[in-house]
């Protein structure tokens, strides 16, 4: 199991840096550059060259490239080319901004959904079912940002249930911080909602169907009983797997409500670096974001390994 | 007399599907007695497993009692409510079905889903577990607590249906329901199995309900036997009864179509049993068995066919039944022959395999599935190949075929030409001339092409037809193979299973192909059905001259179709021969294990030759000859030594007969030797 983990960590790291090498060279790729971007287009040419030579920007891809790993593996991720500060200053809050959104989303997404799969998977054919189902589906099919609006509209403007300003300020408390989260949350879980589901509704069902739930049944098990003890875990372990599949679509989900909430995450922050071709900012947060992502479905494949004997027994071979 | 453990009285069950519903059990009546071991036979869809689950009162969401009522010593059962049902399971009715893994929870260990059957009787913790190494323990495992520990996927399929046994068993049950329990296990395996159940069952007092297709394992197992056609009861009576005098002609057909009793193709072709079983649900209001009745008269469609008694607990639903036992043959008795012309090929080899060894890489090691087997497939002959799981059978089929390369130094040649290795190496000639039929005729055919559209690409590809010819060659296939015309354009979907592997046997031929290779081709198919396809490939064989390599479990099936047989057990070939010799003997232990493995129809009593534990992996093979280590003739036979030493010769023992064994051909045993003793 060691071996095994260790194996995945090595991996894991591997596609992190060819994530951030592609990065890299699609956005050198991009015409304009940072230089042309702060100075705009009627700027002239050789002052343009004069800052191009200042950001470093005149040096061949290679060398850029090179200098930016160099420095990244000290921990130094540069200064950004918008702002004129250092990466991690602007970086490091908003991060700790999104996360907190992101934490808040998937901790109330993930049981929500699961629930609502087993529910759906056991009654299954039934009007509850069918709500489940149906509803999250349709409910996934808009998309996030619609979502966002609407929920402001509706929760926000008209019914003043919920705060529709995202960001409680610096020194709020923390169910205040939550409270304030919760808008943009609802319109992340609506979009997970139906697919997190249903994967747990498709598990359950499968295990009700299976020979070992008949096993349990025969056995003189009662319905919840055979249910709890031998449906669920053999139910979750595909839904584990999709879970952890959903990150990077929580994330790029987390960009766009950011943008609509004007939440202080680093949402707003890469869509800027990417109009300002502000590469020491887009890299960073490519990395992060990689790292993020990796790392979530480092996580989910080693319990999922936890939790299947079979996989276990083939990962300490 | 006390009232019998479970009676079913008047008893249907209907399955609503689509809107409607539809009879699945009409009106069956049945009693077993306490201790009385009850078979149900039939072919799939009669109802058997229908009635099983009844009697747990365990139906489909869409299953309905419709009429009738299921006692429980004398209690009825059939209205209940849920809680009491679920106290009868625990403690008074248990059951064991097919497929042991997939009964037991992947994810649980063993201990902990034997220890649950305990503690639903109310025993504690500690108390259960204990009580779980105790069942594994009767169960005949031999080191039970090692087994506790494991998960079902690390289990054999014999282990995993003891381990399912001790948990059926666990509450004492007064009734035991018994769901083709060893069907898919090896001959050797379910032997096992039934040993075990039979002494468990002397012990108790526990009534059995054991549903099976196979007639021999119920001859084994039961007092008395109920044949069930089309959701009735068409026959019931003592076991050793219905199988010498079948007095429906139903049974009367069923048991023609076996080939028992050493029967092979020179001596006739196998009967059976006319047209397809009526559709789920068909109302009928006369006979279930009418139309495909070689008796029935024109009121047996109509008018209703009261249980006739024939004395001794003997019952039939056919007012005919004097007529039954001696009713026309379906098909004519006459052996398949071949012509002069190709009679006169026969005896020289077609194919030839020497020192033929294949090892996969597997992780850190090697592992060796096959050891230079060295045989030949002469002209127009048959060659069984058998031996229990994991003995190289299809791993032999697939290198023939150029599915996987064999190792350096393998010779493998067709008619004195070296073949290539894999498909690949192979001329589109040599391709075709080496063709595969498989047990599952679903995966082996494309869903979405019609009929004639796979034979046709078959004919293209294989003999390089236009797709003009190809066509044609394709309807005149199918016909050949009796697929009905109207069927040629229909999607394999819409077949039936033995229409599927007719169809799949005239894709095999398109090529016009010098040898076939059957793995398991009737393995999923019921017994009439078996016997068509059978007599078809006996046929095919004397017209076309082509050779078959035939691998099945079946004994009774590779006998009537083989002239040689080849036994092969952890990649080598044990014995070889003339098929009645390897199956009279004298024989290889492994062999003489073999053949008294299989539950005998007729209920000839033959001595069990057992072997001993699990067949090791290939991985890591025992010393000396292979079979050491469970060979029922090693202890006593003053060899022991060069067994474990010294891995035996293939040696000759008679004409084209030789097996791999140290022992002197006096120490061997042989079924006729048994049969006396």
């Amino acid at each position: 199991m060691g071996a095994y983990i260790l194996r995945r960590v090595g991996l894991a790291l591997v596609t992190v840096f060819l994530v951030t090498t592609a990065i890299f060279f699609m956005t050198h790729i991009l015409p304009g550059n940072a230089a042309e971007r702060i100075l705009g287009n009627l700027a002239e040419r050789e002052n343009v060259l004069l800052l191009e030579k200042q950001l470093g920007l005149d040096k061949p891809v290679l060398v850029q490239y090179t200098s930016w790993l160099g420095d990244a593996v000290r921990g130094d991720f540069g200064e950004s080319i918008q702002h004129r500060v250092p990466v991690e200053k602007l970086l490091v809050p908003s991060v700790g901004y999104s996360l907190r959104l992101a934490l808040v989303a998937f901790l109330l997404t993930i049981p929500i959904s699961i629930i609502g799969g087993i529910v759906a998977g056991v009654f299954r054919g039934r009007w509850i079912d069918r709500a489940i189902t149906v509803g999250g589906l349709s409910a996934a099919v808009v998309p996030e940002f619609v979502w966002a609006v609407l929920l402001v509209l509706v929760l926000g403007v008209n019914l003043h249930w919920l705060p529709t300003n995202a960001f409680p300020g610096t020194d709020a408390s923390v169910p205040e911080i939550v409270h304030h989260l919760l808008l943009p949350s609802v319109a992340l879980i609506l979009v997970l909602f139906g697919y997190i589901s249903r994967i747990a509704r498709a598990g359950v069902v499968e295990a009700i169907e299976s020979d070992y739930v008949r096993t349990a049944f025969l056995k003189g098990l009662s319905r919840p009983a055979a249910i709890r003890r031998h449906v669920l875990r053999n139910a979750l372990l595909p839904t584990i797997a999709v879970t952890a599949s959903m990150v990077p679509y929580l994330v790029g989900g987390l960009v766009a409500v950011e943008i609509i909430f004007n939440y202080p995450g680093f949402g707003g922050l890469l869509l800027k670096a990417v109009q300002y071709r502000d590469y020491p900012m887009l890299q960073s947060a490519v990395l992060i974001i990689s790292v993020v992502i990796v790392g979530v479905q480092l996580v989910a494949d080693i319990l999922f390994a936890v939790l299947n004997p079979r996989i276990r027994q083939k990962v300490s071979q | 007399m006390s009232a019998p453990t479970l009676e079913l009285r008047d008893l249907s069950v209907a399955y609503r599907v689509r809107g409607i519903d539809r009879q699945v059990l009409r009106g069956v009546s049945l009693a077993i007695q306490p201790g009385e071991a009850y078979g149900l036979v039939g072919e799939s869809g009669c109802g058997k497993s229908t009635a099983a689950y009844a009697a747990m009162r365990y139906l489909p969401r869409n299953g309905a009692i419709t009429g009738g009522s299921i006692l429980f010593e004398g209690r009825d059962i059939s209205a209940v409510p849920e809680a009491e049902i679920r106290e009868l399971r625990r403690a008074a009715i248990s059951m064991v079905y097919q497929n042991p893994i997939a009964a037991l929870n992947p994810t649980i260990r063993v201990g902990e889903q034997v220890a649950e059957s305990f503690a639903l009787l109310g025993n504690g913790r500690s108390e259960s577990r204990r009580l779980a190494v105790e069942a594994l323990r009767r169960v005949q495992i031999a080191d039970p607590s090692k087994v506790m520990d494991r998960y079902p996927h690390q289990l054999s399929g014999g282990m995993a249906q003891r381990v399912v046994i001790a948990m059926a068993l666990a509450s004492s049950p007064r009734l035991l329901v018994l769901d083709e329990p060893t069907t898919g296990l090896d001959a050797t395996v379910e032997a096992e199995v039934l040993d075990l159940l039979r002494s468990l069952i002397a012990e108790s007092n526990t009534s059995i309900l054991f549903i099976s297709h196979n007639l021999g394992v119920i001859r084994a197992m039961c007092n008395r036997v109920g044949v069930l056609y089309a959701g009735a009861l068409v026959e019931e009576g003592a076991t050793a009864t219905i199988i010498q005098r079948p007095s429906h002609p139903y049974t009367v057909g069923l048991m023609r179509c076996i080939p028992r009793g050493g029967l092979d193709k020179y001596d006739s072709h196998l009967d059976t049993i006319p047209g397809t079983p009526p559709p789920l649900g068909t109302p009928l209001p006369g006979c279930v068995f009418v139309n495909r009745c070689a008796i029935a008269r024109e009121s047996c469609a109509t008018a209703p066919t009261p249980v006739t008694d024939l004395g001794n607990g003997h019952t039939t639903r056919c007012p005919y039944h004097a007529e039954a036992a001696s009713m026309p043959r379906v098909v004519a008795s006459e052996p398949v022959t071949a012509s002069d012309e190709h009679r006169a090929e026969r005896g020289r080899d077609l194919v030839t395999v020497a020192h033929l060894s294949k090892t996969f890489a597997q992780g850190d090691g090697d592992v060796r599935v096959l050891s230079d087997v060295t045989l030949s497939l002469r002209h127009g002959e048959t060659l069984g190949l058998v031996g229990e799981s994991g003995s190289g059978k299809t791993t032999l089929a697939k290198t023939l075929l150029g599915i996987h390369p064999p190792d350096d130094g393998s010779i493998l040649a067709i008619d004195g030409k070296a073949l290539g290795s894999t498909i690949d190496d192979r001329t589109a000639h040599e391709v075709a001339s080496i063709q595969i039929v498989f047990q599952n005729p679903d995966s082996a055919l494309n869903r979405r092409h019609s009929v004639t559209r796979i034979v046709a690409r078959a004919v293209q590809k294989l003999a390089g037809a236009t797709p003009q010819a190809s066509e044609e060659r394709a309807q005149s296939l199918l016909d050949s193979m009796s697929v009905d015309p109207v069927l040629h354009s229909a999607r394999p979907g819409q077949l039936s299973g033995g229409l599927k592997q007719r169809v799949a046997i005239a894709r095999a031929f398109a090529g016009s192909p010098r040898v076939v290779v059957c793995d398991e081709p009737t393995s999923a198919l019921d017994v009439s059905v078996q016997a068509n396809i059978l007599n078809l490939l006996a046929d095919l064989q004397a017209r076309e001259n082509v050779s078959y390599i035939f691998i099945s479990h079946d004994l009774g099936v590779v006998r009537y179709l083989s002239d040689r047989i080849a036994v092969m057990y952890l990649g080598r070939i044990m014995e070889i021969g003339p098929a009645q010799d390897v199956f009279d003997g004298p024989h290889h232990p492994y062999t003489e294990a073999l053949v008294s493995s299989i539950p005998d129809v007729d209920g000839e009593t033959r001595v069990r030759v057992r072997l001993g534990g699990e067949v090791p992996s290939p991985a890591a093979p025992p010393t000396g000859c292979v079979l050491h280590p469970r060979c029922p003739r090693r202890i006593g036979s003053g060899v022991e030594d060069l067994c474990t030493s010294t891995e035996p010769p293939l040696r000759e023992i008679g004409p084209g007969h030789a097996i791999r064994c140290h022992l002197d051909v006096g120490q061997l045993g042989s079924a006729s030797r048994a049969a006396t003793a």
